[in-house]
């Protein structure tokens, strides 16, 4: 790293970005073919800013859109007086109405959402704890473990991942209700289910990490006398905090996001459906509360929102662990 | 608020029967005679999950494919659900979609997230700028639809527009468009809203990549008088191959099992429907399990290959560990 001389470290960065003060080119008693290649570079970087900009701009507008309207009086989002969300900005007119009433009013065409929103906490918060701890369990017998097929096991783990859910959701919803007699109107199948899906995808995440940790201080501890417990609980779990922190926002984000699972495994009432499905449902009935929408769907992803932006940096980590080893 | 009561009590119990059962594991695996812990280890540590997946998703992918040949009684009728699917007209239309989808998310995704990256690779502000794209992730597909839903509104000719993109094309002097009405091409406006949420995805895995290759290379090339394509095309792309077959293979099987999207924006109505989306509607709503339950083997047949070359490439890797 040292052999690298600073000038060029600087002039890399010309690269790309936008980079307004430049240490002058013209000044210095170059020849006119790097001047030339530098004016060209400058040119095709300020396109990629560009570019990069628009394709910022595209993927906020419509979030943003939908924000703005959140906050916009009934009036004004549906019927002969509405306009778009951007007139927002001249005619000034703003609203909380929304938010109260999707979360709080409690006739029987309210949304109701404060109650969808707590059946969605209890299913995700139980669901990640389950995966988390059988996952690393099982994670960590693949890493360290010694039995016959344990390569081939961990493969077809693996390959469970990528089996589409809509393959097991019948034979699934047959075996709750019919064989295990499991009753309607409580979380137990929603957090089962989403745990046996969740299941693959968190072995093979941890499995990456917890294989990584050097042997020498697993066979340290077994020299002291430790059991695969005790190595478990205090050595493989404190080391693997950061994959586990990332499982642990995947699983969050992938459960509080889910759709297809609690239509199926939820019966659809208050007492169990979570957030989304009540989404699905009040957009899908083209009315004349279509206003709420907006503030309904604010309501719905600002949970996820926060744990997203609040631990992006452990998410991004867990993604890579996952992925690009070797 | 007397609703929560009971939940809170509900998640109490689930996680005191949880905790008790690991207990239980631990204690015996720790108890257990010097000859046979390991053996007790592998299995305690191991069955919870092994139960888990085998009940959740090996038994019935067995059984759905059993399913595949029942009828809407539940007697077998041979091939009638894969005559049925790859002959009515509206079924070949979901297969068109599907593959129509499973085309262009991977490809639109990967493309965008990888000029992305390379745009902002360095540049000021990288953090934020790559929150803006990356956020759509934390956005559920029912909240994508809602979102997306403003705005592809549409409202009569004269009127004034509420959504974004008729809002522009009324101001360039065209025709508001029912965007998610006229087929074929409301499948592409759909695609679009899965390209919006997974580009985040392919744009953080490969910034990342990108910068894990060696600047002595890109500088190098930079010497030698590559201009910035050559340098990208030649230094970069194969500096990152992994991660692209990473995220592409992982965009594709997303992309083949979506069904939130098309359910929230069109219940796969006016010919946007797509296999997954048709699955839900033949097994739940039509009482068709059968045809469902076809509908999901051609779906695991799809993904397959991509699991037969990810398993070949897993093993690859192990073996040079």
């Amino acid at each position: 790293m040292t052999a690298t001389p600073v000038p060029d470290e600087a002039s890399q960065e010309t690269r790309i970005g936008p980079r307004a003060e430049q240490p002058s080119v013209t000044g210095s008693p170059e020849d006119a073919a790097p001047i030339m290649r530098r004016v060209k570079q400058k040119l095709t970087s300020r396109w990629a800013t560009a570019a990069a900009l628009l394709i910022a701009v595209v993927w906020t507008v419509p979030t943003f859109g939908l924000f703005v309207s959140s906050f916009r009086p009934a009036a004004k989002q549906v019927g002969p007086r509405s306009d778009g969300w951007w007139n927002f900005f001249e005619d000034w007119q703003f609203t909380f109405q929304h938010y109260i009433d999707v979360t709080a009013s409690a006739g029987s065409q309210s949304p109701n959402l404060s109650q969808y929103f707590v059946n969605s906490l209890a299913i995700v918060i139980p669901v990640t704890l389950f995966i988390l701890v059988l996952a690393s369990m099982a994670a960590y017998i693949f890493a360290w473990g010694k039995f016959r097929g344990r390569d081939g096991l961990f493969i077809f783990v693996f390959a469970l991942q990528i089996i589409p859910l809509q393959m097991s959701l019948i034979p699934l919803l047959q075996l709750f209700t019919q064989v295990l007699q499991m009753p309607s109107g409580s979380y137990a199948q929603l957090w089962i289910a989403h745990t046996m899906f969740g299941l693959p995808l968190g072995i093979f995440l941890l499995h990456n990490f917890i294989s990584e940790i050097p042997g020498e201080m697993i066979e340290a501890a077994r020299v002291d006398g430790a059991g695969h417990t005790t190595i478990f609980w205090r050595i493989i779990l404190p080391l693997s905090v950061p994959a586990l922190a990332s499982l642990a926002i995947f699983q969050f984000l992938w459960v509080w996001n889910d759709l297809l699972v609690a239509l199926v495994f939820s019966g659809g009432t208050a007492d169990v459906a979570p957030i989304t499905q009540r989404l699905a449902e009040i957009s899908g009935t083209r009315g004349s509360r279509d206003y709420l929408n907006p503030a309904a769907a604010f309501v719905s992803i600002i949970v996820p929102l926060a744990v997203f932006f609040g631990l992006q940096r452990y998410f991004v980590r867990g993604l890579l662990a996952g992925g690009l080893k070797g | 608020m007397e609703f929560i009561g009971g939940k809170l009590l509900q998640v109490v119990i689930a996680l005191a029967v949880f905790a008790a059962i690991i207990g239980l594991i631990m204690l015996v695996v720790d108890k257990a005679p010097k000859s046979s812990r390991d053996k007790l280890t592998v299995i305690g540590f191991l069955a919870p999950a092994a139960i888990l997946m085998l009940v959740g998703l090996v038994y019935p992918a067995i059984q759905t494919s059993f399913f595949a040949f029942t009828d809407a009684k539940g007697q077998p009728n041979g091939v009638d659900n894969f005559v049925w699917m790859f002959t009515q007209p509206e079924a070949l239309v979901t297969l068109r979609n599907t593959i129509v989808w499973t085309v262009l998310v991977p490809l639109l995704s990967t493309g965008f997230g990888l000029a992305y990256a390379v745009f902002i690779d360095k540049a000021r502000g990288e953090k934020v700028l790559k929150a803006l794209v990356f956020m759509p992730m934390a956005i559920s597909f029912v909240g994508a639809g809602i979102i997306w839903k403003l705005v592809y509104d549409y409202r009569g000719p004269g009127i004034e527009q509420t959504g974004v993109l008729n809002f522009l094309r009324v101001a360039m002097g065209m025709q508001p468009k029912q965007f998610l009405l006229d087929a074929p091409e409301n499948t592409i406006f759909l695609i679009i809203v899965m390209v919006w949420i997974q580009t985040g995805f392919a744009m953080v895995v490969l910034s990342a990549a990108i910068k894990g290759v060696p600047t002595e290379l890109v500088e190098a090339a930079r010497l030698d008088g590559a201009n910035p394509w050559q340098q990208f095309r030649n230094v970069t792309i194969p500096g990152i191959r992994g991660a692209l077959v990473v995220v592409l293979t992982t965009i594709t099987i997303a992309t083949l099992k979506v069904f939130d999207i098309v359910r929230t924006m069109t219940a796969g109505n006016y010919d946007t429907s797509v296999v997954a989306n048709e699955m839900y509607t033949q097994a739940f709503r039509a009482g068709e399990p059968g045809r469902g339950a076809a509908l999901a083997l051609v779906l695991f047949l799809l993904v397959l290959p991509i699991v037969v070359y990810n398993a070949r490439v897993l093993r690859q890797q192990r073996e040079i560990r």
